[in-house]
C-alpha cells in the first residue's frame, strides 16, 4: 500500500498487428458500417431457413391470377411483406434465402482467384525468365478484355449456370492477384531477413509460402475484400442476362432477369433484389477501403 | 522518346498475338461438332459435312490453321456469322457507331459532373459537401446499373412518361443511316422532331453507362487534386495572398488532370463492359446487345470475332493514354 503510485502504472498492452488494424478500422465509421451490414447478412444467410416465412420455392396460387403487393399498398395480403413475385412466390422469403448465394459466390470466386493468382504472381516473381514473361503475358491478355465479356465468352462455352458463372468471373479477377503478389514478392525478395532463411537451408518451395508469402498479404487481403464486391455484382449481371444462376435460384440478379417485363405491373419485383444486392457491394466496398486506409496508411486518401 | 513508343510496342504486339490465340482456341474449346457450331446447323449430312471440313480448312494441321486465322484477322476477316450469313465484321461496323455515341455521351456526362465534384470535394475537404459526394460515388461505384436502368425506367418512363423505355428512335420516324450516329443522322433528315427524339431516348442510358465512370473519376480526382493541394508551389501561391478559387483554377488543376486523364482513358474497358448490360435494359442496338444475343444464338463466330475486335480496341487506347502520359511526363519516358 505504500508504493501506489507505481503499481497505478499502466502497463502498455501489447499492440499485435491484428490489434492494430482493428483499432485503425474501428475509427472508420464507413467501415464499420459496412462491417455490421456483413454480420447481419452472414446471420441472414446462416439462419435463412428460420428468418424467411415461407421456403424460396413456396408458390401461392391465391397470388398468380391476382398480384399481391407489399403490404403498405391496397389489396395487399398480410402474409406477404414484401409481395409476392410474377409467379405468386414470397418476395421475402426469396430476397432472405438470397443472401446465401451471394455470400456464397463472392467466397468461392474470391477463393478461386486469390489461390490461382498468388500462384501465378509467386512462380512469376521467384523463378523471374520465360515464365515471368509468359505469365504476365497471360495476365495481360486476361485484363485486356472486359471482365463482364471474358466471363460471358467462358459461360458460352462452360455452359450457363451458376457454378459456371463463378469460375468464370473468378478468371477474370486472377490478374489482379498475380500482379500484386508478384509485385510484393519483387520487393521483399531482397530482404535480409530472406537472404537469411536461405542461408539457413531453407528450400523454394519453404521460401516461397512460409518465409515470403505472409509479407506479402496486406495488399491481397485489401483487393480480396473488394473483390468480394465485384464479384457480387458480376454474377448477378451474368445472373440478369440468363446465363448465371437459373431460376428458380433466389439469386438476387437472376430475380431481376425477367423484372424488365414486369415494371409495369409489378414494381416492387424490380425494386427489391436490385436494393439487396446494392447494399450487399456497397457494404463490401466500404470494408475493403476501410482495410485498405487501416493496413497501409501510406495510401490513405 | 522513340525508344519508349519502341518498347510500349513490344509489349503490345505479344498481348495482342496472344488474344488472338486465345480467340483462336475458345471457338475450339465449344462443345459440340465443330462445323455445327461454326455452321450453326445440325444434322449435316455426312458428304455435306467432309465438304465444309475441307472448306474451312478444318482438316488441315492446326498451325496453318493458326497462320490462317492470324492472316484472315489482320485483314480485317473474322469469319461469316451464323445466323445473318453476313461477314462478322460488317455486322460489327454497323453496330459499332451506336455504341460509340452512348458510350461518348456517357463519358461526358461523367467528366461533366465527376470533375468539379472531385475538385470541390478536395477543396473543401472533411465538409459535409465531401463526405456526400464520397459517399454517393462510393454508391455509384457500387451500382448493379442494370438495376439502376431498370430503376430509371420505373421513374422516368413509367411514373412521369417524360423518357421512352427502349432503342435509339421512336417508331414514327424514318430517318437514313448516314453516319450510324443518330444524332448526326436525325440532323441531317428532314423528319421533324426526331433530333429531340433522338435525344430523349439518349438520355437514361447515358447516365445508366456513365455512373461507374463518374463515380471512378470523381474519387480519382479528389485524391489527384489534394496530392496537388499539398505540394510547396501551392503553399508559395496561398502565401502570396491568391484565393483559393484562383489557386485551383491556374495553379493545381493543370497538375492535377494529368492522373485524371489517364484514368478517363482507362475507362473504355469498363464501358465496353458497361454497354453489354446497359443496351440489354434498354434494347439499345449496339455491340453489347449484339454479343449477348450472340451467345443465345450460339453464334460462336460473332462472339469470337467480337471479343477480338473488343480486345484489341481497349488494349489500342491503353496504348494510347500510356503514350500521351509518357509524352507529358518526362519522368515517365526516361524511366528504365
Amino acid at each position: 500500500m505504500t508504493d501506489t503510485t507505481l503499481s497505478a502504472t499502466p502497463v502498455p498492452p501489447t499492440v499485435t498487428p491484428a490489434r492494430e488494424v482493428w483499432l485503425a478500422l474501428k475509427t472508420n465509421n464507413g467501415a464499420m458500417a459496412g462491417l455490421i451490414v456483413i454480420v447481419v447478412l452472414v446471420f441472414t444467410a446462416i439462419f435463412a431457413n428460420f428468418i424467411a416465412p415461407y421456403h424460396y420455392a413456396e408458390v401461392f396460387k391465391e397470388c398468380v391470377t391476382k398480384v399481391c403487393p407489399p403490404i403498405w399498398q391496397d389489396g395487399s395480403d398480410s402474409r406477404f411483406i414484401l409481395g409476392t413475385d410474377s409467379v405468386g412466390r414470397d418476395l421475402w422469403s426469396r430476397l432472405v434465402y438470397g443472401s446465401r448465394y451471394s455470400l456464397f459466390i463472392g467466397t468461392i470466386v474470391v477463393t478461386i482467384s486469390l489461390a490461382a493468382g498468388i500462384l501465378f504472381g509467386l512462380l512469376s516473381g521467384f523463378f523471374r525468365g520465360t515464365i515471368d514473361i509468359l505469365v504476365m503475358r497471360l495476365m495481360d491478355i486476361i485484363l485486356s478484355i472486359p471482365s463482364l465479356l471474358l466471363a460471358l465468352a467462358i459461360v458460352a462455352i462452360l455452359g450457363s449456370g451458376l457454378l459456371n458463372a463463378m469460375i468464370a468471373v473468378a478468371i477474370t479477377y486472377i490478374p489482379h492477384y498475380a500482379r500484386l503478389a508478384r509485385a510484393a514478392v519483387l520487393t521483399e525478395l531482397p530482404k535480409d531477413y530472406v537472404t537469411a532463411s536461405r542461408v539457413a537451408g531453407a528450400g523454394t518451395l519453404r521460401l516461397m509460402l512460409n518465409v515470403v508469402l505472409p509479407n506479402c498479404l496486406a495488399p491481397l487481403i485489401v483487393q480480396a475484400t473488394l473483390s468480394f464486391s465485384t464479384a457480387i455484382l458480376d454474377a448477378a449481371a451474368l445472373g440478369f442476362l440468363g446465363y448465371g444462376a437459373q431460376a428458380p435460384t433466389p439469386e438476387w440478379g437472376t430475380m431481376l432477369a425477367d423484372a424488365r417485363t414486369l415494371i409495369r405491373s409489378q414494381p416492387w419485383v424490380v425494386t427489391f433484389p436490385g436494393l439487396a444486392i446494392l447494399v450487399t457491394v456497397l457494404a463490401f466496398n466500404l470494408l475493403g477501403d476501410g482495410l485498405r486506409d487501416a493496413l497501409d496508411p501510406k495510401l490513405k486518401r | 522518346m522513340i525508344r519508349f513508343v519502341l518498347t510500349r510496342l513490344g509489349l503490345v504486339i505479344p498481348t495482342f498475338l496472344g488474344i488472338i490465340l486465345l480467340t483462336f482456341i475458345l471457338i475450339r474449346l465449344v462443345p459440340g461438332d465443330p462445323v455445327e457450331v461454326r455452321v450453326g446447323e445440325r444434322g449435316i449430312s455426312p458428304e455435306r459435312h467432309a465438304e465444309l471440313i475441307h472448306q474451312m480448312g478444318l482438316d488441315r494441321p492446326l498451325y496453318v490453321q493458326f497462320f490462317d486465322y492470324v492472316g484472315g484477322v489482320l485483314k480485317g476477316d473474322l469469319g461469316i456469322s451464323v445466323i445473318t450469313h453476313r461477314p462478322v465484321m460488317d455486322e460489327f461496323l454497323t453496330l459499332f457507331p451506336a455504341t460509340v455515341e452512348l458510350a461518348i455521351f456517357a463519358m461526358i456526362f461523367a467528366t461533366l459532373i465527376g470533375l468539379p465534384a472531385g475538385v470541390l470535394a478536395a477543396v473543401r475537404r472533411g465538409s459535409v459537401y465531401d463526405h456526400t459526394v464520397m459517399g454517393t460515388s462510393l454508391t455509384g461505384y457500387s451500382m448493379p446499373i442494370f438495376w439502376w436502368g431498370l430503376l430509371l425506367i420505373l421513374f422516368f418512363s413509367v411514373k412521369l412518361g417524360w423518357t421512352p423505355v427502349a432503342k435509339r428512335l421512336g417508331d414514327d420516324y424514318f430517318v437514313d443511316e448516314v453516319t450510324g450516329f443518330m444524332l448526326i443522322d436525325t440532323l441531317l433528315s428532314d423528319e421533324k422532331g426526331s433530333f429531340l427524339d433522338a435525344v430523349k431516348h439518349l438520355i437514361l442510358p447515358t447516365i445508366v453507362l456513365g455512373t461507374v465512370p463518374l463515380a471512378v473519376i470523381a474519387r480519382m480526382t479528389r485524391s489527384a487534386m489534394l496530392e496537388v493541394l499539398g505540394e510547396d508551389y501551392i503553399r508559395t501561391a496561398r502565401a502570396k495572398g491568391l484565393g483559393i478559387y484562383r489557386i485551383v483554377a491556374i495553379h493545381a488543376l493543370r497538375n492535377a488532370l494529368v492522373p485524371v486523364v489517364t484514368v478517363i482513358g482507362l475507362q473504355v474497358g469498363t464501358l465496353m463492359g458497361g454497354a453489354i448490360l446497359t443496351e440489354s435494359v434498354f434494347s439499345w442496338p449496339g455491340i453489347g446487345k449484339w454479343l449477348v444475343e450472340s451467345i443465345g444464338r450460339r453464334d460462336y463466330p460473332a462472339l469470337q470475332g467480337g471479343v477480338l475486335v473488343i480486345a484489341a480496341l481497349v488494349m489500342a487506347t491503353n496504348l494510347a493514354v500510356d503514350l500521351l502520359y509518357g509524352l507529358l511526363n518526362p519522368r515517365i519516358r526516361h524511366r528504365r
